[in-house]
């Protein structure tokens, strides 16, 4: 018996502040502009895409005690934008990353609430919990936390921020005219939240939103990370995008699931996702060996070689050999604000390994990140790509893909033009948006659902 | 004296809910069930842009309403709830064109470097119509909503014993706008570069640490957002007395004010320019508005009854800072020329029913101060502050 087939979800996350992104493509536009984000957006609603995704980082990214300056610098406020952006879709969901280290849950909670009342229904919310004291220097509480109490303020402040978007039932408001009865019941929107991180009570003041509460994304990939999007998150946004790797990690987390008496249907893992197309399978991967290039220039080579050497390797050239010196070890990391920093756990051992790398192949410095280096996840024809994006989640490796193109902000269009169609006439991507909720994308019960009435995931018999 | 037409007013309109009035929700143009939707709001704002006003403002409070001034109430008999200002703003921005859109921020707990990311967005957004009302706000029960520090109760803002806690939150408002200013000005103009030859995208010499030191809170800077299209946004305030009037005369592009006449007009007008002098902003334009809550209609007989009316509804005479006008369009158009005589420029309105008001301001005080040639006929600015007439200003940091 053949199982039946997964539909797949799609999503666009805006091109990052990192050098995945091209700007010194001639097609690159502005990364600022409302403009850029309304072409973007309006790509991801025609090709019926799930949700648009935008990223966050609270202080601009230092190395070497400067700013960082060789990547895209500067973005919008999250959730200005999104709301903007909800004036010009219709029905695509809009996913923004949000800090629970330097927020408060009674404003995130309003902010989200509001926004999904604008929407109709479409909003998510990423939580991160980035808890360092170079981002804290911009926010009152000076704030840091200790690294091993990041999940534990941000597992309450999502339970009290819940507990705020539960305050309203949703029948509260009569608005009779002829009464005078505006509210129900004056206790609406009452909370009482006592914990080890926020001990705060009162009135909410916003009524219930149509999704009830916004949907859950999670990004983090430690162990408390995997756990806390187990027991309390709707989706996963991962960095495992290859098949064996993306295989993994969704039986890992999956698996999680039972013990928070949750169905395996209830979160969805959706990794990132990059792409090049071309006519053919030759002429993509000559394209992306163009990209890769475009990503990192010289200066952006050598850069990357600080990471894991963390000391300044200002002085060598990018076209020469690997530095001879070792990494410095220490808990000073030349590179500040950037999520991945603790992805090199042994500098010695990896820096040993390129130097033979680079022998062994004759390649620069620069040689040596750009074949080192993330390639693009998905390179071919448009058929080619659809394909293999249709083996790996049918083969569940994920959900879906949250797609990160490399040019703002026409990088997502010709996926869009060609891949998409590929994918709905294979009948595992939808043709039509079915629902308006972003909930009702993603196959999500909305909170309120007696239990047993949850959509079924969306699928099709094969 | 000159014998020429006075200056042109200025006129904007403040959003809250139904309307100002407490019964206004109960009249059958309210709309009281889609005041949580976005195409109530895109509704008012693309009316009051009908009428070529400068901007419209969006109140905004982190706790409930409240028949109260400094603590919530238990009544179910008027609009309770509302959604977050700064969004509501952004959400109409797309679906506007000229007028200016000003949410309401509350300094007393929120960050100042998400708001000044958040209203430079707006201005982006919007192409260059973004400003923004900061308010502060004493009520312990809203402090109890975050948790982070407790403001003692206190009886009314002229208690003796309320003078220390009301100037430290008009002292960390005045900090509070000095860092979102200074981190809209953390980016020059000209900072994005993208050098292929170097492989910059930024240039780095002109982003700036804003390095802001202060008694409630220190910002690093430089803003993760670029420098708004207007450069520096319109910075806000409504005031009452003297701290808050020091507060608009040190920080702000336009204080709201609620004198009864034109008399004590000129007395506020006079203590903030006064301030503003001692603040070192003699030279600098600082719009003086004053605020009215107007219940307008075909005649003064029609606009009491209807006030009567509403009173009724609510079990109480409304009362509240801002005087209350009730009559005919071209009756207010002689206060407001009466008032403005007082030195004020321009006027924030507050409809009474926001669904019978504002197209009565639109369609019949605008065409009125019109004829008098005190109101635009066209918008002769595309961004707000050209609007006031205020240029796009040099940043603080960049070199002369
Ligand atoms: C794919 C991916 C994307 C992420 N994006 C962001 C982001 O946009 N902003 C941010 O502050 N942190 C981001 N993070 C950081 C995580 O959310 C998390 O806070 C951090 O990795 C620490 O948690 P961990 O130790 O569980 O990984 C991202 C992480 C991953 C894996």
């Amino acid at each position: 018996m053949s199982k039946p087939l997964k539909q797949i979800h799609l999503a666009a996350h805006f091109p990052g502040v990192n050098n995945t992104t091209v700007w010194s493509d001639p097609a690159a536009g502005s990364h600022i502009e409302f403009s850029s984000f309304v072409h973007f957006a309006r790509t991801a609603e025609r090709a019926k895409f799930d949700f648009l995704f935008l990223a966050e980082g609270l202080r601009l990214r230092e190395q070497g005690g400067q700013i960082y300056d060789l990547d895209v610098v500067g973005r919008p406020d999250t959730f200005t934008v999104l709301a903007a952006l909800a004036a010009v879709t219709d029905r695509l969901g809009l996913t923004g990353t949000i800090n629970s280290t330097f927020n408060e849950p009674y404003e995130v909670a309003r902010q989200f609430a509001s926004l999904d009342h604008l929407s109709d229904g479409r909003s998510a919310w990423n939580v991160v919990t980035s808890w360092d004291a170079f981002t804290g220097e911009n926010f009152r509480r000076g704030g840091f936390l200790p690294q091993e109490e990041r999940y534990s303020r941000a597992k309450e402040f999502l339970a009290t921020a819940t507990e705020l978007f539960d305050s309203w039932r949703g029948d509260e408001i009569l608005a009779d005219q002829a009464t005078g009865a505006f509210l129900r019941d004056a206790a609406a929107g009452a909370f009482v939240h006592r914990g080890q991180h926020f001990d705060i009570h009162g009135r909410f003041n916003v009524p219930r939103s149509p999704q009830g509460r916004p949907v859950i994304f999670q990004a983090g990939d430690s162990e408390e990370g995997r756990e806390f999007a187990a027991s309390s998150a709707d989706a996963i946004f991962s960095r495992y995008a290859t098949l064996k790797e993306g295989q993994a990690f969704y039986t890992d987390v999956k698996s999680r699931l039972a013990r928070y008496g949750r169905r395996p249907d209830q979160l969805l893992i959706l990794p990132a996702a990059t792409f090049v197309l071309g006519d053919t399978d030759q002429e993509a991967a000559e394209l992306a060996r163009e990209v890769r290039r475009q990503q990192v220039s010289g200066a952006t080579a050598i850069k990357h070689l600080e990471f894991v050497w963390n000391r300044d390797l200002s002085a060598y050239d990018p076209e020469g050999p690997l530095p001879d010196v070792d990494p410095v070890v220490s808990e000073e990391h030349i590179s500040r604000g950037r999520a991945q920093v603790r992805m090199y756990r042994d500098p010695v051992a990896i820096a040993r390994e390129w130097r033979q790398l680079a022998e062994a192949n004759k390649w620069s410095i620069r040689d040596l990140v750009i074949n080192t280096g993330n390639r693009q996840t998905f390179i071919g024809s448009p058929a080619t790509v659809a394909r293999t994006i249709n083996d790996f989640v049918q083969s569940d490796a994920s959900d879906g893909f949250i797609l990160v193109p490399h040019i703002t902000p026409g990088g997502l269009d010709p996926f869009a033009d060609k891949v998409v169609p590929l994918l709905q006439e294979q009948g595992v991507f939808r043709a039509d948006y079915e629902g308006t909720t972003l909930r009702d994308h993603l196959g999500l019960a909305h909170p309120d659902a007696p239990a047993g009435t949850e959509p079924a995931p969306e699928r099709a018999a094969s | 004296m000159s014998s020429t037409t006075p200056a042109p007013l200025h006129l904007a309109v403040a959003l809250d809910g139904t309307g100002w009035h407490p019964a206004s929700w109960r009249e059958p143009v309210a709309r009281p069930r889609d005041l949580f939707t976005a195409g109530y709001w895109a509704d008012l704002v693309t009316e009051a842009e009908r009428g070529l006003l400068d901007f419209v403002t969006f109140e905004d409070g982190l706790g409930p309403q409240s028949s109260l001034l400094l603590a919530p109430d238990e009544r179910t008999d008027q609009v309770r709830g509302r959604l977050d200002a700064v969004l509501i703003a952004s959400r109409v921005a797309p679906l506007t064109r000229r007028i200016g859109l000003v949410p309401t921020v509350v300094t007393t707990h929120t960050e100042p470097f998400h708001i000044s990311k958040a209203i430079a967005t707006l201005d982006y957004v919007s192409a260059g119509r973004a400003g923004v009302r900061v308010r502060t706000t004493a009520r312990p029960d809203e402090a109890a909503h975050f948790g982070r520090r407790t403001i003692p109760r206190i009886d009314g803002f002229d208690d003796p014993d309320a003078q220390q806690v009301v100037a430290d939150l008009f002292d960390e408002a005045a900090d509070y706008v000095e860092v979102v200013r200074r981190l809209w000005d953390s980016w020059e103009d000209d900072a994005e570069i993208r050098d292929a030859a170097t492989g910059r995208f930024v240039d780095r010499d002109k982003l700036h640490y804003i390095d802001f030191e202060g008694r409630f809170f220190s910002v690093k800077g430089p803003s993760i957002t670029p420098r708004p299209p207007q450069g520096q946004p319109l910075v806000t305030a409504l005031a009452h007395r003297t701290l808050p009037y020091r507060l608009v005369a040190r920080q702000a592009d336009i204080g709201y004010v609620t004198p009864r006449d034109a008399e004590q007009a000129r007395a506020i007008v006079a203590e903030i320019r006064a301030e503003q002098e001692a603040a070192g902003r003699a030279g600098e334009t600082l719009h003086v508005f004053g605020d009215l809550v107007v219940l307008l209609d075909d005649s003064r007989a029609e606009a009491e009854a209807r006030r009567d009316r509403l009173d009724a509804l609510a079990g109480e005479p409304y009362t509240g800072d801002a005087a209350i006008f009730t009559g005919t369009a071209a009756q207010l158009a002689d206060l407001l020329e009466e008032l403005a005589s007082g030195g004020l420029t321009g006027f924030r309105l507050r409809p009474a029913v926001a669904g019978h008001d504002l197209p009565r301001i639109t369609r019949d005080l605008v065409p009125e101060l019109q004829r008098r040639r005190r109101f635009r006929d066209a918008y002769e600015a595309g961004t707000l502050r050209g609007l006031l007439g205020l240029t796009r200003p040099a940043n603080r940091y960049a070199a002369a």
